[in-house]
């Protein structure tokens, strides 16, 4: 039951197979059981068996009715503590839900916990939270446990970020859905990593209200889910205007379930050049080959295109990224909420203290960095330059839809996951730099991509690749993506009970 | 009201008449005069040949809190005096997640603003952040408009009153650099005793308004404010007090000598009324001025107006070397408005968007349209269309009365700008509260000008009226017989008391001191309290004393 994508789950608890409390139950366990995989920060258990109940008290009203859901740690919650992975916030309860929250509640999905992050969303391996680092469950499985020869407790792979909390729970089998958050890659990053669907829709299709900001311009909620379909419904349910975000978008169709039988023979599939970069893994290249003669195959015209600006992105992005988040961060001073340091010798001091006290290195180096470019002297060198430069990769993008392609398919990651020890062996700033070099560009324009997982490496770790397509073409995006998952036969992970090998490892 | 004594002093120098009445609101008056010579002399420049004088050049940046029932970024109500910290949302207390979402009132309050001062309205401004660290501003930046604001490019017209009996209009223009929009930050409350601060985040939107330094003292500074003032309530765009903190004037001062570079500037804070703007003004010219002529240089910094000593006094300055580091507001897009209903986009909603074309027909009259109206429709002097525009509904009582008499308006004026005035002020009364109405006062003219009653017991009556409200004039001249006595055999009868009882003054009369007259005819309206018909006693003393 655990295992399936959750409209089979939906259709299970219509039939009354399972009721909702049952449901809820199960995945309560499941979290205990997955425990060390620190996916959650805060597990709402209580709540959660509160909304079950609910759930079944009345008809269940539509497909995400009774259904447990994640959802990332920087998404506010009415009453549940919202932390961002960070000592600034660790014990910080909102008093409203973020609009996608709320949304999700209002169609009776039952909130299973806040997922785990690296501090305020900034990193690419889930690996910089203030409640340490979240565990790939593919690292749990027997695949890697057996290709790997992997016998300690530390052999395990970083779940890529910084949705990792999210990524692992819907992995794991805990949760059928999560939200993450996406201005880089966060969401798809994560997603490849461990094998689950991730899509960043179209920037301001969701809402934003409550999503505590890393880039407000690049930020968009994401969906996690097992399958492309799942992620269709529940962006047919989180997408349009909301009046408390001035820059949401109407939603051009509603969105329902996608059509089983897409045919891709008039689709064009670009092949950006620019995408074969130094460090894509043999595997993932071998992957990125598989599909693109998958689609040759049915009839599809896949075409190389160019990007010529694809490689200042990363530069730009970091730029324009830190710009944001030094201002972003400016609010977290203690005196309203969050962490106060107790030395408070003058207002000035308490706000240095507290701001050193509460924040990590990686965001107190982006704050450093990030005012140094919006000073007076540097404002038109570096953020007014990257600002141009975002223009010419949209440009690059529009060009190439305008060209008549349809969707791009490239990498969603260098490589299957790192071992957390390798992993850290780099700060976060070259890690996100690498990590973040296919997924950030659709930032910079606002595109919707979407990350599918296509197969298992050698080392028995997910590997996913990217879709993006034009902007407010997420419908079809997702029904190309839907063609690609009916055809690779990804396997799920519960066709091995990966807790129960961790036992074994363990004792 | 703090905000009638700058209303009726610096502009309208109406206190002669005023004072006349009213002893104990003249002194009140006189106080607050500002009398400046130095502006007088830069007005009319001195010959070239005179080694040229210092002047000071001074420039306004003036924070008006939008007149609107919710705030420039959120849904939360505005309400002046509201306990503190009783009308903030999550978004006004910065709460991690939220965003702003700007009001389409305040949007429509600044073009309105922007086109009755004459403003290029552009089409399409931006928001951004401005950056500084302060206990009253919860989210460490500021939302403005700095790069593209909603406004720029306008004039004020306003006027000063010259001349001994301020009678002369001279009429002088400055310079809207530009209006932005922008979020009000916090009120700190600091409590010195215990050594902390407390913080009402009860604030509302603000426009503000950049006047470029083409005013070169106090008086023509606080006479700009004033007008901008009566521009602003006209509007209803913002309610416009300086002591309840709905206009906040900051002054940037320096000095020079005319076609040289300006000088080191100044900007001086903490100003709570106009009169006190044109005080600090003047005190920082000369202080500027004295340091200059000792040799000594001006420090570029902010200074606080501290109005008990009348001085300016450096401010702790938390500005600084300070680097706002802007950048714009990215969850705001680029605020567009429209010239006229037929270039609306397809799909944008009328109602919802914002038209500049509506707005200019929904203009109400400006002050100086208003007073030149006044001026040419009703024949009063220019001094007094300022005393009635400047009170608020003393234009509409005005011109109510005068529907209602046939009397004509240069002597109905007199009783609106003196008597009227003069009464609401002792009392500290708006228009709208006076105890006599117009129509009631236009009855009390009537039955002067009909010759019912002499002009100094209409005086009288009026008072009585005053005291009890709701009694007619007739009323009240019928109750204490205060009718005017025209009965010749009583007049005779009276004025042959008088003549009997003043041998003397007689006979000076007869000796050819024809002035001796008036002393008779005083002496017979204090026998009849002032209701004999003064003609008819003239022409009876004149026989008896021929």
């Amino acid at each position: 039951m655990l295992g399936l994508f959750f409209l089979g789950v939906s259709l299970a608890l219509r039939e009354g197979r399972i009721s909702p409390t049952e449901l809820c139950k199960k995945c309560l366990n499941r979290i205990k059981k997955t425990q060390h995989l620190n996916a959650y920060i805060t597990v709402t258990e209580e709540s959660a068996l509160k909304q079950a109940q609910q759930s079944e008290v009345r008809l269940l009203k539509g497909p995400l009715d009774g259904i447990p859901f994640a959802v990332k740690d920087n998404f506010c919650t009415k009453n549940i503590k919202t932390t961002c992975a960070s000592k600034m916030l660790k014990d910080y309860t909102p008093p409203y839900n973020a609009t996608v929250v709320q949304k999700l509640l209002d169609q009776g999905a039952v909130l299973m916990g806040k997922a785990n992050l690296d501090e305020f969303a900034m990193g690419a391996g889930c690996t910089d939270g203030a409640f340490g680092p979240v565990k790939n469950p593919w690292s749990y499985a027997a695949p890697y446990r057996e290709q790997t020869g992997a016998m300690l407790e530390s052999d395990w792979a970083i779940t890529g970020g910084s949705s990792g909390g999210s990524a692992a729970a819907v992995a794991s089998l805990t949760s059928y859905l999560a939200l993450g958050s996406d201005t880089g890659g966060s969401t798809r990053n994560p997603g490849a990593l461990c094998g689950v669907v991730a899509l960043k829709p179209t920037y301001g299709l969701l809402s934003r209200h409550g999503l505590i900001p890393l880039v407000n311009s690049m930020d968009v909620p994401g969906i996690m889910a097992r399958s492309v379909n799942d992620a269709a419904i529940v962006l047919g349910i989180l997408q349009g205007l909301d009046v408390r975000d001035s820059t949401t978008v109407p939603a051009p169709s509603p969105l329902t379930e996608l059509p089983q039988d897409f045919d891709v023979k008039n689709i064009c599939v670009g092949i950006p050049k620019e995408y074969h970069a130094p460090g894509l893994s043999e595997e993932t290249l071998a992957q990125w080959s598989r599909v693109a003669d998958l689609f040759e195959r049915a009839g599809a015209q896949v075409k190389q295109v160019s990007l010529p600006h694809t490689q200042y992105s990363i530069v730009c992005y970091h730029v324009l990224c830190h710009a944001e988040v030094a201002s972003n961060m400016a609010r977290f001073d203690g005196l309203e909420y969050g962490h106060r340091s107790q030395i408070d010798s003058s207002t000035e001091v308490m706000y240095a203290s507290t701001r050193h006290e509460g924040f990590n290195d990686v965001v107190r180096g982006r704050i450093l960095s990030g005012n140094y470019f919006l000073l007076k002297q540097n404002y038109q060198h570096y953020f007014v330059k990257a600002q141009k430069v975002r223009r010419l990769i949209a440009d690059d993008f529009r060009n190439v839809f305008g060209s008549g392609v349809d969707v791009l398919l490239t990498p969603t990651t260098l490589s299957d996951a790192a071992c957390y020890q390798d992993f850290t062996q780099e700060d976060n700033r070259t890690r996100s730099a690498q990590e973040d070099v296919f997924t950030q560009p659709a930032n910079m324009a606002g595109l919707p991509a979407v990350s599918v997982p296509t197969a298992l490496s050698r080392r028995g770790l997910p590997i996913g690749l990217q879709l993006i397509g034009p902007a407010l073409h997420d419908k079809k995006l997702l029904s190309v993506a839907q063609w690609i998952e009916q055809r690779v036969g990804f396997p799920s992970i519960s066709d091995w009970d990966y807790s129960r090998e961790r036992s074994a490892h363990i004792h | 009201m703090a905000a009638f004594c700058v209303a009726a002093s610096e502009l309208l120098h109406n206190m002669k008449q005023i004072s006349g009445f009213y002893p104990k609101a003249s002194c009140v008056i006189r106080r607050i005069r500002t009398t400046n010579p130095r502006c007088d002399s830069q007005i009319q420049p001195r010959a070239k040949s005179t080694p040229q004088q210092l002047v000071g050049v001074v420039g306004l940046e003036i924070h008006a809190q939008i007149n609107s029932s919710t705030k420039l970024f959120s849904g939360s109500s505005v309400r002046f005096s509201a306990p503190p910290n009783s009308l903030v949302s999550f978004f006004d207390a910065s709460l991690p997640g939220t965003l702003p979402v700007l009001n389409r009132r305040c949007v429509e309050a600044a073009v309105m603003t922007g086109l009755a001062l004459n403003c290029n309205i552009n089409r399409k401004s931006l928001f951004d952040r401005k950056h500084y660290f302060y206990a009253d501003l919860p989210a460490g930046y500021q939302i403005t408009q700095q790069r593209q604001p909603v406004a720029v490019d306008g004039t004020l017209t306003y006027s000063l009153l010259e001349g001994k009996k301020r009678s002369q209009v001279i009429r002088k223009n400055v310079h809207i650099k530009q209006i932005q929009l922008e979020q009000d930050s916090g009120k700190s409350l600091h409590d010195d005793v215990h050594s902390q601060t407390l913080i009402d985040l009860n604030r509302a939107g603000l426009m503000e308004l950049v006047m470029e330094p083409d005013m070169s003292c106090g008086e023509e500074a606080a006479a700009a404010v004033r007008e901008l003032q009566l521009i602003l309530q006209a509007l209803g765009t913002c309610q416009g007090n300086m002591s309840e903190g709905q206009l906040r004037v900051d002054a940037n001062v320096s000095v020079h000598r005319p076609g040289e570079p300006l000088g080191v500037r100044t900007e001086v804070k903490n100003i709570n009324s106009v009169r006190y703007l044109a005080r600090a003004i003047d005190y920082e010219i000369q202080r500027q001025i004295g340091i200059l002529q000792r040799g000594g240089t001006v420090q570029n910094e902010t200074r606080a107006y501290d109005s008990k000593s009348g001085e300016t006094i450096p401010m702790r300055d938390k500005e600084g070397l300070q680097d706002y580091r802007f950048m714009p507001e990215p969850n705001l897009p680029p605020l567009i408005v429209y010239e006229d209903n037929a270039s609306l986009p397809a799909g944008i909603d009328a109602c919802q968007a914002v038209v500049v074309q509506k707005i200019k027909e929904g203009l109400p009259e400006l002050p100086s349209i208003k007073r030149d109206r006044l001026v040419q429709t009703y024949g009063i002097l220019p001094e007094h269309s300022f005393t009635l525009v400047n009170e608020d509904g003393l234009v509409e009582y005005f011109e109510a009365v005068l529907m209602a008499t046939k009397k004509e308006p240069r002597k109905v004026i007199g009783w609106v700008t003196n008597e009227l005035l003069g009464h609401l002020k002792q009392q500290d009364l708006s228009v709208s509260q006076s105890p006599i109405s117009p129509p009631a006062l236009a009855e009390l003219l009537e039955l002067q000008e009909t010759g019912h009653i002499s002009s100094s017991v209409a005086k009288q009556v009026f008072q009585k009226m005053w005291r009890s409200p709701g009694k007619t004039a007739a009323q009240i001249t019928q109750e204490h017989d205060l009718g005017l006595v025209s009965d010749t055999a009583q007049l005779h009868s009276i004025c042959q008391k008088v003549v009997d009882s003043h041998p003397d003054e007689v006979h000076a009369i007869r000796n050819g001191n024809k002035k001796v007259l008036n002393k008779l005819m005083g002496l017979v309206q204090k026998e009849t309290k002032g209701r004999a018909d003064p003609v008819l006693v003239r022409k009876i003393l004149q026989e008896k004393t021929s």
